[in-house]
């Protein structure tokens, strides 16, 4: 308004400014860079004759298909599976998901490297949508659903029917009570993979892509299970305060722990963590088949030819070996490969370095063959051990994160 | 509760802050129970003429409040939330303010014009509060009826607040023409109260934007510049100023009006600046200074081409008003103030007659230098250092604008009688000497100035007096360090000869030095005008003095280690810091660059490499949320002189480098940082890859935040290119990402409707960011994975063809379009042909190119075209 804000003073024996001028000459320094880098790929370029002959771009063409290290070697592997048919196709995609280790310790830079979210309860599955349907697997490989969807080229619709090269693969958590699937990981988009890309990159194109289709609408004649985002979060305390107890759409079955810089690697891996306590997880402790958890800690190892017992570790872990008289005995029941139950007896594990060597173990019997996840895994006995004695607590992370300073140093939980 | 408003709002304003807090605990209880309720009970706060005023203002103020705020998306939240609400709660309060504007309580009826307008700004844009205007207008009377004075003041400024808020297209042109014939009635002579007057001014100054079509006809303009002209005349000095802050917004609105109007307003102004108290004074100099903003304006827009038929006709004002403008400038220099110079934003009317005098200047050439020079001949040797001080700043004034010619005999006479004035008796002389200095070396001195004033002889007595005078007070010691600066600047880098500053360099740094260490050169602009001054020395300097360059680097090390140990107990602590460290980064990263571009000199830098980044990195930990923009630029440079040896600062650097990419809300450093992963790429080539999931994960959030600056958008499509080529193959899994951006931005820009010159830079910008993330793109595929870009290629020259269409492409589009042409067709090879047998202004466009006179324009055309030949020979 006039008369109040009086007169703006104008520059009066205006002096040097140099900061703008420093940015303009660090920006033309990089122009001039860019312009001299491009200008000697050009100068490559005309030195060489291009290849004249067209068997010379078939070659280069070929080799690109053959390289082993480019994203799309797995990309086409995946493909491969579409080809197998019954167990060797379970078998097949039942090695296609990444599995989380258990967290027995706090990783170092838990705030700066990690991500975090609340893992629904349910079937883990890899969700494949091409050729104009969708596909889920459970970790076993079995089929868990054949259906229409709104991902793309997940339905013969013409909103998202396409050609062939595009197709989707997701990791998600299938979750009965609203028959949603909660998508935990994204490793193909349109084709496109995201395998060697980042975690953090991979969740912020799963947050976005799917948002991007009708996949989170609710169910349609061609969209038959709506599928749902399952947030990530960085690794504070608020942020685990939110995933560990604040509301959410599913039963939640613990936390997930997330690398931010690893890439999709099949198989187990320490750069994803699985946590839970009773707080948070339904299924703290194994149960028996009527839902009762046994008294003393049970685990699921698979027998070797030699009659060890051994962990689904790659390479396994032994644990143990059966008599040879009583494998003798009992031939016919057990063979190399089937997965049998133990009981941990009173004298527990004993561990160095971090793992199991040996552990009291009872025979109890046999366990499913199908069972989803194979044998036990190191890390999942030592957290159920250590969640029968001396448990990491949600506390303990609170402080580690709350140690993590500014470097990240967590020194404390080393 | 509505009973016990009053004394709540009288609580909330307690000194006692325990009753404050229950106070406003209280409110916004209230508030948050039963919304309605509480802004109808501030209405009526605000109307009841029985509660006390400060009661009243603050319920006012809180009703204001709950209608608008600064930040964007609260108001947004504030204008639903109002616009929700019950129409009859609405028509209640708004029943009560209008009320309010008859009270007699001045405080009251002054908040509830604001909040009037508030309202207005939200409803009237809805079509809502048609009867506002109209309802207005009632309360100022007519020939008939006779409305209390307290009422008309009240109702014209909320008149000029509605002007204010809302925008003139919102207005019926009847209304306008209502409201602008009641504030010209207001505003005239026969209205008998100055408060009146003086709102009706206020809100025409804010209605003069509303008035194109009024401005139109001649005889409502005559009427309107009437009235205007006679409120200069007003007994009241408030009314005064406020008339000619109308005259001034006039001259700049409505240029092309004035020429029937001049001598008038020259008649006024003139005896504005005579006589009048000093803020009506500056008013009236401040309508010439605009006047000149407007004449430079249009003659830079024509390039002093006039051939009649330009858009805005030059009246040459200032020409023509000379004879009698200029004296009546030189008159207000010797009115200035004792302390002017020591007090930082001070603004006098001698200062506005001079910066005044400047523009003219600018606006005539050399018709100013026969009616200045006199004038300072005359005074500059005058006992009263008054005298000399306007004599001095007169001459200081006009140096820019008037033709070189013409000022150089008057400078070479000139200089060695203000070498001598640098050692006056008065502060405020020595102050004016040295800007003047500052201002003859800015432009009478360079590798271009046909008639240089500054000579290997008299080049060791002008650097005697400056280097004595930067020990002088403070103020006089930062214009000498900017006189030095432009000194340097007139010295041309790169002719490999030594410079003639070579043989003063060591004192002029050390006495540079030496002023940055002054225990007072913290309380002005001195310690960084030192420091910036610095860094001009080196940029100019020589081969002959880079060892001299050399150690300043432990020197700059070691002032930058210091400022980590400050002691930080304050904001203002951690500001000093930040600035200081702003100041000792930016000197460290033009040695850096300095010594980094040549060969011979870069183990100056790279001895240092570890011991400056893990400074560099402590910097950045002073902060928690936000990166030194400095600091990154100095590291940006830092990269560019180390090469691949860079790559061990990495996984430290990293951390920072995102923290710069997130930094959306100060564009400037996430604008810097997009540059130094530019700078990283070139260094590290194939060795960045670690980094680029995280690094392209970034660049991709800010290319799709709406809240990122758009000038950092084109930066970020280069960074692409940069990426590109520097990771080869490996950008595959990041193109089906980064195509789409850069497809969906091309189109954008493509389809973008030009209105201004700015859009049209930012455009091609942003085309230019395109085309080298192509090229980088292309080149980085070339070989292994060129089939990938073959299902782009035909987008990308539709691109090209659009570019080349556009009248608007300046030159760097050009060029990198056409280096993208030659890439395409290099990369693809024959698979391309057909794409450029089909296409028919590649040809042209080459050609238009191969006969540029730009050398480096023409060869990349002739590439590109050899390039192109030979694939579609190929058959």
């Amino acid at each position: 308004m006039a008369g109040q804000a009086g007169v703006p003073p104008r520059v009066h024996k205006r002096s040097i400014s140099d900061q703008q001028r420093r940015r303009e000459i660090a920006l033309e320094r990089q122009k001039q860079s860019r312009r001299d880098l491009q200008q000697h790929a050009r100068q490559l370029a005309s030195g060489f004759s291009p290849p004249s002959s067209p068997s010379q771009w078939d070659d280069a063409a070929h080799d690109a298909d053959c390289s082993h290290s480019s994203p799309g070697s797995k990309r086409k592997g995946i493909l491969e599976g579409t080809k197998l048919k019954g167990g060797k196709a379970r078998e097949f995609y039942s090695q296609q998901l990444m599995l989380p280790e258990w967290m027995v310790d706090i990783p170092i830079n838990l705030k700066k490297d990690w991500c975090i979210m609340a893992r629904p309860a349910g079937q883990r599955c890899l969700v494949i949508a091409a050729n104009g349907s969708t596909i889920s697997r459970q970790r076993n490989g079995r089929i868990l659903h054949c259906f229409p969807s709104a991902l793309p080229n997940g339905a013969r619709t013409r909103d998202v029917a396409a050609a062939s090269h595009v197709y989707c693969i997701l990791d998600c958590i299938f979750h009965a009570p609203d028959k949603t699937y909660y998508v935990v990981d994204m490793m193909c988009w349109r084709g496109y993979s995201l395998y060697d890309c980042s975690a953090e990159f991979r969740f912020f194109w799963m947050t976005t892509k799917l948002a991007e289709t009708g996949a989170l609408n609710p169910p349609t004649a061609h969209h038959r299970y709506r599928f749902s985002v399952v947030p990530v979060f960085e690794c504070n305390t608020a942020s685990l305060q939110a995933v560990y107890t604040g509301s959410v759409a599913f039963v939640r079955d613990g936390l997930l722990f997330v690398n931010r810089h690893a890439h999709y690697q099949m198989g187990l891996t320490p750069l994803v963590l699985l946590w839970k306590d009773a707080e948070c997880s339904l299924y703290l402790f194994d149960t028996d088949s009527q839902g009762n958890v046994p008294a003393h800690q049970q685990v699921v190892l698979e027998l070797c030819s030699d009659g060890t017992v051994v962990t689904s570790d790659q390479p396994p872990t032994v644990l143990g070996s059966l008599p040879s008289d009583f494998l003798q005995q009992n031939a016919q029941y057990l063979k190399p490969g089937d997965l049998l139950r133990f009981a941990i007896g009173d004298q527990g594990i004993s561990i160095v370095d971090g793992k199991p060597v040996v552990a009291d173990i009872h025979f109890q019997g046999l366990a499913s063959k199908n069972r989803a996840g194979g044998a036990d895994s190191c890390t999942k006995i030592l957290f159920q051990y250590a969640a029968r004695h001396s448990p990491l607590t949600i506390a303990d992370l609170l402080v580690a994160i709350e140690a993590s300073d500014d470097d990240g140093d967590t020194s404390m939980a080393c | 509760m509505a009973q016990e408003v009053t004394q709540i709002l009288l609580n909330a304003q307690s000194a006692d802050g325990v009753v404050r807090k229950v106070a406003e605990d209280s409110l916004k209880q209230f508030q948050e129970q039963n919304l309605a309720g509480f802004l109808i009970a501030l209405s009526h706060e605000l109307a009841n003429n029985e509660k006390p005023p400060d009661s009243r203002k603050l319920a006012g103020l809180i009703l204001k409040n709950s209608l608008d705020a600064k930040e964007t998306a609260r108001k947004q939240e504030l204008v639903s939330r109002w616009l929700s609400l019950d129409p009859a709660v609405k028509a209640q309060i708004k029943r009560a303010l209008s009320q309010t504007l008859d009270s007699v309580v001045p405080d009251a009826r002054h908040t509830s014009a604001q909040v009037i307008a508030k309202i207005a700004a939200i409803e009237l844009p809805q079509g809502e509060w048609p009867e506002l205007v109209g309802s207005l207008l009632a309360n100022m009377g007519g020939p008939q009826v006779e409305k209390p004075a307290h009422l008309k003041q009240a109702t014209l400024e909320t008149l000029g607040y509605v002007c204010e808020e809302v925008s003139a297209e919102i207005l019926a042109q009847e209304q306008v023409n209502s409201i602008l014939t009641a504030v010209v009635q207001g505003m005239n002579a026969s209205e008998t109260s100055n408060d009146v007057r003086l709102a009706a001014t206020n809100a025409l100054y804010n209605a003069l934007d509303f008035a194109q079509t009024n401005f139109e006809n001649d005889m409502e303009r005559d009427y309107i510049m009437r009235v205007v002209c006679e409120a200069t005349l007003s007994p009241d000095s408030r009314v005064r100023q406020a008339a000619f802050e109308c005259l001034v917004s006039i001259g700049s609105t409505y240029y092309e009006k004035l020429a029937p109007y001049m001598q008038d307003v020259f008649a006024i102004t003139s005896k504005a600046v005579k006589e009048d108290e000093e803020p009506v004074a500056l008013q009236a100099v401040e309508f010439w200074s605009s006047i000149c903003d407007e004449e430079i304006e249009i003659q830079e827009e024509y390039s002093g081409d006039f051939t009649g038929d330009s858009e805005v006709p030059y009246f040459q004002f200032i020409k023509q008003a000379l004879p009698a403008l200029v004296p009546m400038l030189l008159e207000t220099l010797t009115k200035q103030d004792e302390e002017q110079d020591q007090e930082e934003g001070a603004w006098n009317l001698a200062m506005a007659g001079g910066t005044c005098l400047g523009l003219v200047a600018r606006a005539v050439g050399d018709d100013v230098v026969p009616l200045v020079m006199p004038y300072v001949q005359e005074n500059v040797s005058k006992p009263d250092w008054r005298c000399r001080e306007a004599a001095t700043y007169a001459f200081g004034s006009i140096l820019e604008g008037p033709s070189l010619p013409r000022l150089a005999p008057l400078v070479n006479v000139a200089l060695n009688f203000m070498l001598s004035a640098m050692k006056d008796e008065n502060n405020h002389v020595k102050d004016t000497t040295a800007w003047t200095l500052g201002r003859i070396f800015e432009f009478l001195h360079g590798p271009n100035v046909q008639f240089p004033v500054i000579t290997q002889e008299n080049l060791p007595m002008i650097l005697t007096v400056l280097l004595e005078s930067i020990k002088d007070s403070p103020n006089v010691a930062e214009k000498v360090c900017g006189a030095i600066y432009f000194l340097a600047q007139g010295y041309e880098e790169g002719t490999g000869a030594p410079s003639p500053l070579s043989p003063f360099f060591q004192s002029i740094v050390q006495a540079l030095l030496v002023t940055t260490d002054r225990e007072d050169a913290g309380d002005s602009r001195l310690r960084t005008a030192a420091y910036e001054t610095l860094n001009e020395v080196v940029r100019i300097s020589t081969e002959d003095t880079a060892t001299i360059v050399m150690q300043l680097v432990p020197v700059i090390m070691q002032k930058l280690n210091h400022t980590l140990e400050m002691s930080v107990l304050s904001a203002d602590d951690r500001e000093k810091q930040s600035e200081l460290q702003a100041l000792l980064c930016g000197v460290l990263q033009v040695i850096i660059q300095k010594l980094g571009a040549s060969d011979t000199t870069k183990f100056g830098i790279v001895q240092y490499g570890d011991q400056m980044m893990s400074l560099f990195l402590r910097v950045f930990s002073c902060r928690s949320a936000t990166v030194h923009e400095e600091a990154m630029l100095a590291i940006g440079a830092l990269a560019y002189s180390t090469g691949a040896e860079f790559g061990k600062y990495m996984t430290d650097f990293y951390r920072y480098l995102e923290m710069g990419l997130q930094n959306f809300e100060e564009y400037q450093v996430c604008a810097v940082t997009v540059g130094v992963v530019g700078d990283i790429c070139r260094s590290l080539d194939d060795k960045v890859l670690p980094f680029c999931d995280g690094i392209m994960t970034q660049l991709l959030k800010d290319l799709s935040s709406n809240q990122l600056h758009r000038s950092v958008k084109p930066p970020i499509f280069s960074c692409f290119g940069d990426i590109a080529l520097a990771i080869g193959e490996n950008f595959e899994k990041y193109l089906i990402y980064a195509m789409p951006m850069l497809q969906g931005a091309a189109e954008l820009s493509a389809q973008q409707v030009i209105r201004d010159d700015e859009l049209i830079d930012y455009n091609n910008q942003l085309r230019s960011g395109i085309f080298e993330a192509y090229s980088g793109i292309f080149q980085g595929f070339k070989g292994n994975k060129a089939e990938l870009m073959v299902p782009y290629a035909g987008h990308i020259l539709q691109f090209i063809e659009n570019v080349y269409q556009d009248k608007d492409r300046d030159d760097s589009v050009t060029k990198a379009a056409i280096g993208v042409m030659g890439d395409l067709a290099d990369t693809l090879g024959p698979s391309a042909a057909p794409l450029f047998l089909q296409t028919v202004f590649y040809k042209d466009f080459l050609d238009e190119c191969t006969s540029s006179d730009d050398q480096q324009l023409k060869e990349t055309a002739e590439w590109a075209l050899s390039t192109i030949n030979r694939i579609t020979n190929v058959g």
